[in-house]
């Protein structure tokens, strides 16, 4: 080993040279750089709901809180009534996280229970490619393959069921459409699996080893340890989850417009043609040049982002808590 | 159930028979089953827009920049004008987006510390991650296409406020698993808390920083709402960003999906699958990028 | 509780409070370091306590003493380390070549350019080994490739490192062994040639030939800097080091209380002298074995 002989230090640090110095303007700037990126994120929400609900006052001023509230929406004659485009939303949401909840959590407890670590990546694979498909080619897909193929199973479905009490005040009905309140909340359900999927594995996956390890030890199968040991820890993130995949649903445009029949109707028919928020916003956003009309739009749009932004609180809050909480023990 | 065992008899420890066993079964048949039932549209989807896709793609219908009448068949103009429209506006908007959204998550989890601020600003990042698609398109037409018309730009701003919360949460996990010894041995160095972040902090996050960056350009060329509200739909290539209307592939989609016409609806389905591509070659090289920084850094 | 050495007394004036702006320039002076009456809180819990010693240039001094008596956060107080800690506070003086290092003035950056650190777990940068080592100089505004091939170069040399790495010098420094890393951490902070090292127990992690290599790097590069070593390792300490620190834990009246233990300065002075004729008990129970 040589060793090459200190030539002196590169920075002196004899008497001369002080140790103090200023912060640097650099450090200093970068900091505060940081800290606006960061603000900009609470100040275009606050933008958000200050600008929209501005734009939208006239649709409250002139319609009244009954008026807004109503069932009845009428361009042509000024009458914007809001409550068939909240139905058609929580109607077709509904439809979707009944029908994504177990998809998902099965996938979930697939990958977390039942494959082995290797042969899971192929499968988040085929999850990451179902969500990268855009919302417009769902829309695509559904007005112009899936529906019309769909008309004819609603409609024998329809016709099968005539008379049966519960069930044909759901799936029966006149005027059977591909386009309905079912086909939407059937692509709705596909659009959403991939992140209730996603979450509901990351909520799993913080259930304790050695609540897994002591339920097998007593002899359960995977199903009694799945019950046993997995759902009571992961029951409220799994609720978070899909509540977070609600609040996707609720806010999903472009597909839901596509498919959903664009009729602002109330009906407990699902296989008939609807509306939802976002969808009647899309759509009818072009012709809106009058002022109430947009106003109304916009209004909506409002609606829509306090009903989302609430959900979403409650989703991350519930999530947060269960994962914090299987955390600490 | 098990047998007793005792020294006269043998110890049975077969699998524990009858209704235990085949709930167990039906159990695990049903996850495979959600899972297939997932794969159904999916399938589907990916092989419908391949197999009407393709014969509408070819050169001319991704250069050519008219945009045909709806009646008109496939071989008469081109997407050109919405391709470039798409590449245009999402690029500019990640331009803005990424920068930004970086310097969030790092003003997260390297500065924010334990103070109210950062985690607030944590929090509601979150919570914009699930604002709905078409309120930023909204809010972009009050704030902006209202005062200054419509243009590519303000479409940039808007798929941009949806980019932003995506990054800064990606950066934020990324961040937060660069381990604090990287961190001391830089700052035993003598640097300052920036050079750290800059040289130490960020080069070791890179590659989930990029690959989440690209997961979020691929949602945002796949969205159509906040273009709705913001570029307004035209027919012809506009190639200025910050003046004038402009089109997407995703927005000329959505107007092609209601036409009767087969020459529409087959532009339609050729855009389509530009776009999956699109989506696809970004999500793939995010994948890369993900695989290749993972092999650096550990 | 506090042992008086003759040979720790420092000669010199101690410079008044933090108010004077001259506080955080340098005298010549006989000790690298001036520790005086030195706590350590963190929060409000007292981590160690009322700590007094110098260390002297171009020697190698150890801290001992069993685990959680304070040896690791007195180290790290030399070169405001501590300062990454929120919670952290240091009372009493702390003097390097005369200057105050927690006066008000005082830039922890340029301490810690002068006073390196190398860590328990080695801890190279995921760049290459080139980039490792220029890592240092770069941020003090060397550029200039030559300058830097050179400053690289001869850091590896010093770090017993060269001959090893010369021909993969773009390879990830990850890829090393955990003496080849731990030497490439030494290389690392050599590279901004400081004037002293700390060392935080650096061999811990090493096997027995990758730790006699370190402990070689030691003594060869003692001439030119001044080293602080903590270790766990008493044979260590009397195989490389020219005085010792025996730092142990305050005898708690409160029974029960598993977090309060202060560590307090118990013995200082010249190796052979704690080892073979310690003058506390608590000294001699340590060294020879009867104390954890």
């Amino acid at each position: 080993m040589s060793i090459t002989a200190k030539a002196g230090p590169a920075i002196p640090a004899g008497p001369a040279h002080p140790l103090s110095q200023r912060r640097p303007l650099g450090d200093r700037g970068f900091q505060i750089l940081a800290l606006s990126a960061g603000l900009l994120v609470l100040v275009i929400l606050v933008l958000i709901a200050v600008s929209m609900t501005s734009q939208s006052t006239t649709w409250f001023t002139t319609e009244g809180w009954s008026g807004v509230f109503s069932t009845d929406w009428d361009p042509a004659h000024n009458i914007y009534g809001a409550v068939p485009f909240i139905y058609g939303t929580l109607i077709t949401s509904a439809i979707a996280i009944i029908i994504a909840f177990p998809v998902s959590v099965g996938i979930a407890l697939l990958l977390t229970e039942v494959v082995p670590r290797r042969w899971s990546r192929p499968i988040v694979y085929v999850i990451d490619l179902l969500a990268v498909v855009p919302s417009v080619v769902w829309g695509l897909w559904g007005i112009l393959i899936l529906a019309p193929w769909l008309q004819s199973i609603y409609q024998s479905i329809a016709s099968g069921l005539t008379g049966v009490p519960v069930l044909s005040t759901f799936f029966g009905g006149q005027g059977i459409s591909g386009a309905s309140f079912f086909t939407a909340g059937l692509i709705l359900a596909v659009m959403i699996t991939p992140i209730v999927t996603s979450l509901s594995r990351e909520v799993i996956a913080t259930v304790p080893v050695i609540d897994r390890e002591g339920a097998y030890a007593l002899g359960a199968t995977r199903w009694e340890m799945i019950q046993g040991a997995v759902w009571p820890h992961s029951q409220s993130g799994i609720v978070g989850a899909v509540l977070l995949g609600l609040g996707r649903a609720m806010g999903e445009t472009i597909a839901v417009a596509l498919v959903i029949g664009s009729s602002p109707t109330i009906t407990t028919h699902l296989f008939t043609t609807g509306y939802s928020m976002p969808s009647v916003i899309a759509n009818q956003f072009g012709e809106a040049t009058v002022g109430v009309f947009r106003a109304a739009l916009i209004g909506m749009g409002v609606l829509l982002f306090v009903l989302t932004i609430i959900i979403n609180l409650s989703a991350r809050a519930i999530v947060g808590r269960s994962v914090r909480r299987a955390g600490g023990e | 159930m098990m047998a007793i065992t005792t020294d006269q008899q043998t110890v049975d420890l077969r699998e524990p028979g009858g209704w235990r066993r085949t709930k167990n079964q039906l159990a695990t048949v049903g996850m495979w089953v959600a899972f297939v039932v997932m794969l159904v549209p999916l399938g589907f989807v990916l092989v419908t827009v391949v197999s009407k896709g393709a014969s509408a793609i070819s050169w001319q219908f991704l250069t050519n920049g008219t945009l045909p009448v709806n009646v008109l068949p496939v071989n008469y103009g081109g997407m050109g004008a919405a391709v470039l429209g798409t590449l245009e506006i999402t690029g500019f908007a990640a331009l803005m987006a990424i920068p930004l959204g970086v310097l969030g998550g790092i003003y997260i989890n390297e500065y924010g510390g334990n103070h109210v601020l950062a985690r607030v600003i944590n929090f509601f990042a979150d919570v914009m991650t699930g604002v709905p698609s078409i309120i930023m398109g909204l809010f972009i037409f009050t704030i902006w296409v209202l005062h200054f018309g419509y243009s590519g730009l303000a479409g940039s701003f808007a798929l941009g406020c949806l980019m932003l919360p995506i990054v800064i949460r990606s950066t934020y996990e990324m961040l937060k698993l660069v381990p604090d010894s990287l961190r001391e041995a830089s700052y035993a160095l003598g640097a300052t808390k920036s050079r750290v972040t800059v040289t130490v902090t960020l080069p070791a996050a890179i590659g989930g920083i990029v690959s989440g960056s690209l997961l979020a350009v691929a949602r945002a060329a796949g969205e159509t709402a906040p273009l709705l509200f913001t570029i307004l739909t035209v027919t012809s290539t506009n190639t200025n960003l910050f003046s004038g209307a402009n089109t997407a592939l995703s927005a000329q989609i959505f107007a092609n999906a209601t036409q009767p016409y087969t020459g529409a609806q087959a532009r339609a389905w050729g855009a389509a699958l530009t776009l999956i591509a699109i989506a696809f070659i970004l999500m793939i090289v995010a994948r890369l990028v993900t695989a290749r920084f993972a092999r650096y850094s550990e | 509780m506090e042992q008086e050495e003759q040979k720790v007394t420092s000669k010199l004036q101690v410079p008044e409070t933090t108010a004077k702006p001259a506080e955080a320039f340098g005298t010549p002076a006989d000790t690298i370091f001036d520790a005086k009456n030195v706590s350590i809180y963190y929060g409000s819990f007292r981590a160690v306590t009322d700590v007094s010693l110098s260390i002297y240039p171009n020697e190698i001094t150890a801290f001992i003493g069993p685990s959680g008596c304070g040896k690791t956060t007195v180290l790290r107080t030399l070169n405001r380390m501590n300062d990454l800690i929120a919670s952290a506070r240091v009372e009493g003086d702390v003097h390097y070549r005369g200057a105050s290092l927690y006066a008000k003035n005082v830039s922890a950056t340029a301490v810690r350019r002068r006073i390196g650190m190398v860590f328990q777990k080695p801890n190279p940068f995921p760049k290459s080994i080139y980039e490792n080592v220029a890592y240092g100089p770069r941020i003090n505004g060397i550029r200039g490739k030559h300058r830097l091939d050179e400053i690289v170069e001869r850091s590896l040399r010093q770090a017993a490192l060269w001959d090893e790495v010369k021909d993969r010098m773009n390879k990830s420094g990850l890829g090393l062994s955990g003496g080849q890393a731990q030497r490439l951490c030494i290389a690392r902070t050599l590279a901004v040639e400081p004037d002293v090292v700390l060392m935080d127990e650096p061999c811990s992690a090493l096997d027995p030939i990758a730790t006699g290599r370190i402990e070689d790097l030691m003594q060869e590069i003692k001439s030119q800097y001044t080293i602080v070593i903590v270790t766990h390792n008493m044979q260590q300490a009397t195989r490389v080091s020219d005085r010792t620190a025996f730092f142990s834990v305050l005898r708690d009246e409160k029974p029960g209380k598993s977090d309060t233990r202060t560590g307090v300065l118990v013995e200082y002075g010249a190796t052979q002298q704690i080892f073979e004729d310690p003058h506390d008990s608590r000294t001699q129970a340590y060294v020879t074995g009867r104390m954890g």
